[in-house]
């Protein structure tokens, strides 16, 4: 029986890398569930310090705080590029880096320099081969990120765009939409888009402890934070939901392996056995 | 009249408490603050430290904040609470981790991470897989 044994043993390590699959993909099924409540418990936070920023200006029209400044000429530019640690989830990295390719071609194009700030090991590996600069990195953020592993990179770059070594400021991350779709995406994160989405009912003013300029700076700083933190929350969630998915196509594609495998099988040992049954009559015949 | 006051504490990680208060203490960046309804707009930072909520049944609520910011406003007060103490030099340092991390990972020469990566994933698979097969034992023996 000519190949039956190679497609049999064949046959079973698929199965055994079927099992992988689909154990991975039961795995990352649960886990967006959990990423996506983390998701939702940071929207009070940011519903909140998105007042107190709107009730701060409102009541310090004159003072601009340098986040909130344009600059008129842009030297370099920041990006904060929020990726996984770990691999088998599909084009989700890759998509996301085309972009910011893309956008960094297009700043160069204008004469701009570019630094970065990679959180998770697959950006800093991807962009460690290509010509620019990384200013800070941060890895293995876990199932549940705490904000305390990101505060470090962010102060990075805000304390360059203090010092005006960096003019621009964006936040590249895979944005949750569902289990079936995550889109990437880039948006400016520094200087503050204008915000005018708070109502107002009259012209007041607090009692500030201990000055307007040092709170107004704490709350910009937390709530730039509270950003980011948001967008590594996104990008966990996609990054399980876009392994489901993964590994959902692999497992399926491992299960039709096997069935033409073992098709194929079949047929060898059909053939065998025809082969035999015509040797038997064959010889029967010359004797 | 009213004699409570809508009192939110919430952290970048999660909500804490919301609820009605009678009295809220917690200790700002120039010292103890008592806030009771009715209590002029405020804002100020808040050092490490305890907030206590009073309840209008007469409850205590206690938290525990490691900074953070308090608002007051007519009709709420906000707590916008660190989930770390911050200080400074504690974020400086962070921060110089943070550039030390990217030397780091500049450095590494791509074999060793890629083979490590390889090494944990065969790992983890194989974990998997013995977890899988123990899972269809149980099955099998109901």
């Amino acid at each position: 029986m000519a190949g039956g044994k190679e497609i049999t043993g064949k046959i079973r390590s698929i199965e055994n890398t079927k099992k992988v699959t689909s154990a991975l993909e039961m795995v990352s099924a649960s886990k967006i569930r959990k990423s996506q409540d983390l998701m939702n418990a940071t929207r009070p936070y940011t519903r909140m310090i998105r007042r107190v920023m709107g009730h701060l200006s409102k009541a310090n029209p004159e003072f601009r705080h340098p986040f909130t400044v344009r600059r008129e000429e842009t030297k370099k530019v920041g990006y904060i590029i929020v990726s996984t640690d770990r691999g088998l989830c599909g084009g989700l990295n890759i998509n996301l880096f085309k972009l910011v390719l893309a956008s960094i071609q297009e700043w160069r194009g204008q004469g701009a320099e570019v630094s970065l700030v990679t959180l998770g090991k697959k950006a800093s590996a991807f962009f460690k081969n290509i010509n620019v600069e990384i200013a800070a990195h941060a890895h293995d953020l876990g199932e549940k990120p705490q904000i305390e592993d990101l505060i470090g990179s962010i102060k990075v770059m805000l304390d360059a765009y203090r010092e005006e070594r960096i003019d621009l400021v964006y936040i590249v991350y895979n944005d949750f939409i569902n289990t079936m779709s995550q889109r990437p995406r880039l948006e400016q994160l520094l200087p503050l888009p204008e915000t005018d989405d708070e109502e107002v009912r009259d012209i007041w003013d607090y009692i500030y402890e201990p000055d307007a300029e040092a709170l107004l700076d704490t709350v910009l700083v937390r709530y730039i934070e509270a950003d980011v933190y948001h967008a590594v929350l996104e990008n966990l969630a996609s990054e399980h939901a876009a392994r489901m998915i993964a590994m959902k196509n692999a497992t399926d594609n491992a299960g039709d392996l096997i069935d033409e495998l073992t098709l194929a099988y079949n047929k060898a040992r059909q053939a065998a056995i025809t082969q035999e049954i015509s040797e038997i009559v064959g010889g029967a015949a010359a004797v | 009249m009213k004699h409570t006051i809508q009192c939110d504490i919430v952290s970048a990680q999660e909500e804490i408490f919301s609820g009605e208060a009678t009295m809220i203490f917690a200790t700002g960046s120039v010292g103890e603050l008592g806030i009771s309804p009715r209590h002029a707009p405020l804002i100020t930072q808040l050092k490490p430290g305890p907030v206590r909520v009073q309840r209008p049944d007469g409850d205590e609520a206690f938290f525990f904040v490691g900074g953070g910011i308090l608002e007051v406003m007519p009709h709420v007060v906000t707590v916008l609470a660190d989930t770390a103490v911050r200080a400074d030099d504690l974020d400086q340092a962070a921060a110089q981790r943070a550039k030390e991390e990217a030397e780091r990972a500049l450095q590494d020469r791509t074999g060793e991470v890629e083979v490590a990566e390889a090494q944990a994933r065969l790992v983890e698979a194989v974990a998997q897989l013995r977890a899988l097969e123990q899972l269809r034992k149980q099955v099998k023996r109901r």
